[in-house]
């Protein structure tokens, strides 16, 4: 028996969601006596036996040309070749594209009851119960899994990495790969900018900035920070911004530490996207918008008054 | 072609969330209920969209669901599909209503299978990957834009801090997402007409449930908005880097 963790890599990189599951899988082998290994499909550039720094015992490779584009019917495929091979009882996915395509299929594949978007470690006192987001971030469900495999996919940013200098042992695995029946013919990947899904800090700006040519505040904001950029669903669909920056109930749901919202009303569609935040920050020149109920900290101010001070301020901070 | 497309009750966006029974059930008092916007604004108008560009298409529509899910149905026919059913179960479970959408697909052999990329009350964005298992399929997920050429669809999907585009020959099974179609509002013919579309109940099949829900709760109430003033906003900066230690 053993929990058995899904690296997801990204042109040879293991991505920092992953990390996340990784220490999260080391703590559930913990709370159950066992190890935690972990499984990674494709060519993979980075050092695995660094995987051992977030408490993974060992890293099972399948290395092969056609499995570094993802198609979930594959991944399946050969992710539950080895659960069973290895006898993994809980099987951890982070809850990115790449987990929620995955995890669903491999759940009918084991028969393994799944909790997709869990935000905590189980509790194993009495069953095996998950709690995970459920309304749009508007509440929590604990979900019990009533099989013997357990599948659970983490959502990114609700679990804190911790790091030793410990070390993975790596191994090939042999599985069989099918031919995916999905070809892929292009990709388009914003380059150069963090994805939103995985960003720390956003620096997000709704229809109060009045138009594109203000969002220097945002971005030259965003850029101070190291932090991704996203905006209400307004300012995307009059395409002042790209769509993938569309944040909330229609677009993406997101929980970095910090989310700075300026000029944004805080629509209750707007919140079910970033309410799961650990730090809010609102800057509204209106003191009744909703957001400010939902904040940590705000600024009761005109955004084009405010912000190029902030931006003063921060950037002496990071000088300092 | 045929279409089916699997759509979901879900609380009105704005619904106030609240537990009922020692908070094992959501309190639907006063509540609102509306098809699941993804399933609607995007899988089932995109499915519209088809049918209009190429006649014989046929929409069917799948929902697992007590019959208090009839008038959500209804609207999905007002707004563009031909036929409906209902499976008579309430269940929480995703692997069980994958089951039973899985049995309706099978009966029909549909080309394609459109779910929405997520229910915004239970966000599982699963029901798609299992019934594309449940039926050996391929699966495309959280698709932007969706077109048939010849006997492929090209779809664009989203990724991490991306897009690719996928060719993938039919039957298979898409997750749909902003990006697919505009939302419709359904107008007096199409209401008038969904009267008379068929729309029939049946019975589940037997398999198990692999999960339960044991309990709900809110998150703890924020201590409320510290206000900074518009004079000073550099403190703003100094809080968020001392006390919260956020920069
Ligand atoms: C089913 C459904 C789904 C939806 N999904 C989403 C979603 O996913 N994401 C989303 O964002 N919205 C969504 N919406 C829309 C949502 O209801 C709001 O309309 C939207 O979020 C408002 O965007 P906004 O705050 O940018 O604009 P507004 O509501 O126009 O607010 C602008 C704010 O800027 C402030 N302001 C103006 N000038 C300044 C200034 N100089 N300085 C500082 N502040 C200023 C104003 O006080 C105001 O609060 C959805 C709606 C529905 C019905
Ligand atoms: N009870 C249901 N009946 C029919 N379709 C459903 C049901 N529940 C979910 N779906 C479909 O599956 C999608 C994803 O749901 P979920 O996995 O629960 O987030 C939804 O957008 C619907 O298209």
């Amino acid at each position: 028996m053993s929990v058995l963790i899904f690296l997801d890599q990204s042109e040879g990189q293991i991505k920092k969601s992953s990390l996340e599951a990784a220490c999260y899988a080391a703590k559930v082998a913990e709370q159950l006596s066992t190890t935690a290994e972990a499984i990674i499909l494709g060519n993979v550039t980075d050092d695995l036996t660094a995987i051992g720094n977030y408490g993974i015992k060992k890293v099972h490779t399948v290395k092969n040309d056609a499995l570094n584009q993802m198609d979930a019917q594959v991944f399946t495929k050969v992710i539950a070749e080895a659960a069973t091979k290895l006898g993994a009882k809980v099987i951890i996915f982070s809850n990115n594209f790449n987990g929620k395509a995955i995890a669903p299929r491999l759940s009918v594949r084991l028969k393994a009851g799944l909790v997709s978007g869990a935000v905590a470690l189980p509790d194993t006192s009495n069953g095996f119960t998950v709690k995970k987001n459920v309304f749009s971030g508007k509440a929590f469900a604990n979900v019990s899994i009533t099989t013997d495999t357990k599948i659970i996919s983490l959502n990114p940013n609700s679990f804190s990495t911790t790091k030793t200098d410990a070390v993975a042992e790596v191994a090939d695995f042999a599985a069989t790969v099918d031919t995916s029946k999905v070809q892929v013919t292009s990709t388009d990947k914003v380059v150069g900018e963090i994805p939103l899904s995985e960003a720390e800090i956003v620096v997000s700006g709704g229809r109060g900035l009045k138009g594109p040519e203000n969002w220097a505040m945002v971005t030259d904001l965003a850029k101070l920070l190291g932090a991704a950029t996203a905006c209400s669903r307004p300012v995307s669909d009059s395409d002042w911004r790209p769509h993938h920056e569309h944040v909330g109930q229609t677009g993406l749901a997101i929980a970095p530490n910090l989310y700075i919202a300026i000029g944004i009303s805080g629509a209750i569609q707007h919140l079910a996207g970033v309410n799961r935040s650990k730090v809010i920050v609102v800057i509204n020149k209106d003191p009744e918008a909703p957001f400010f109920k939902a904040a940590d900290y705000g600024i009761v101010g005109d955004a084009f008054e405010v912000m190029p001070k902030i931006i003063e301020a921060v950037k002496k901070l990071k000088q300092a | 072609m045929k279409i089916l497309v699997c759509i979901s009750k879900t609380p009105d966006t704005t619904a106030k969330i609240a537990f009922a029974d020692n908070n094992t059930k959501f309190a639907s008092d006063g509540v609102q209920w509306i098809i699941n916007p993804y399933d609607e604004w995007y899988a089932l108008v995109r499915a519209i969209e088809l049918k209009e560009a190429d006649p014989s298409t046929v929409i069917h529509l799948v929902t697992v669901g007590a019959a208090d899910c009839d008038p959500i149905i209804r609207k999905a026919l007002a707004l563009g599909g031909d036929e409906a059913f209902r499976v008579n179960a309430d269940s929480s479970d995703s692997f069980y209503i994958a089951s039973q959408i899985a049995d309706v697909a099978k009966k029909g052999s549909y080309d394609l299978v459109f779910t929405g990329k997520e229910t915004i009350d239970y966000n599982g964005s699963s029901i798609g990957g299992m019934v594309a298992e449940l039926l050996d399929l391929p699966y495309v997920s959280y698709a932007a834009k969706f077109d048939l050429e010849g006997n492929n669809a090209v779809i664009v999907r989203e990724i991490e801090g991306g897009e690719e585009t996928n060719k993938v020959s039919l039957p298979l099974v898409v997750s749909c997402q902003k990006g697919m179609a505009e939302q419709r509002i359904p107008n007096m013919k199409g209401i008038m007409g969904a009267r008379s579309k068929p729309l029939t109940a049946v019975e589940p099949v037997a398999v198990d449930t692999l999960t339960a829900i044991a309990s709900f709760e809110l998150p703890p109430a924020k201590a409320g908005v510290k206000l900074v003033s518009p004079d000073t906003p550099e403190e703003l900066v100094r809080l968020l880097h001392e006390e919260a230690k956020a920069i």
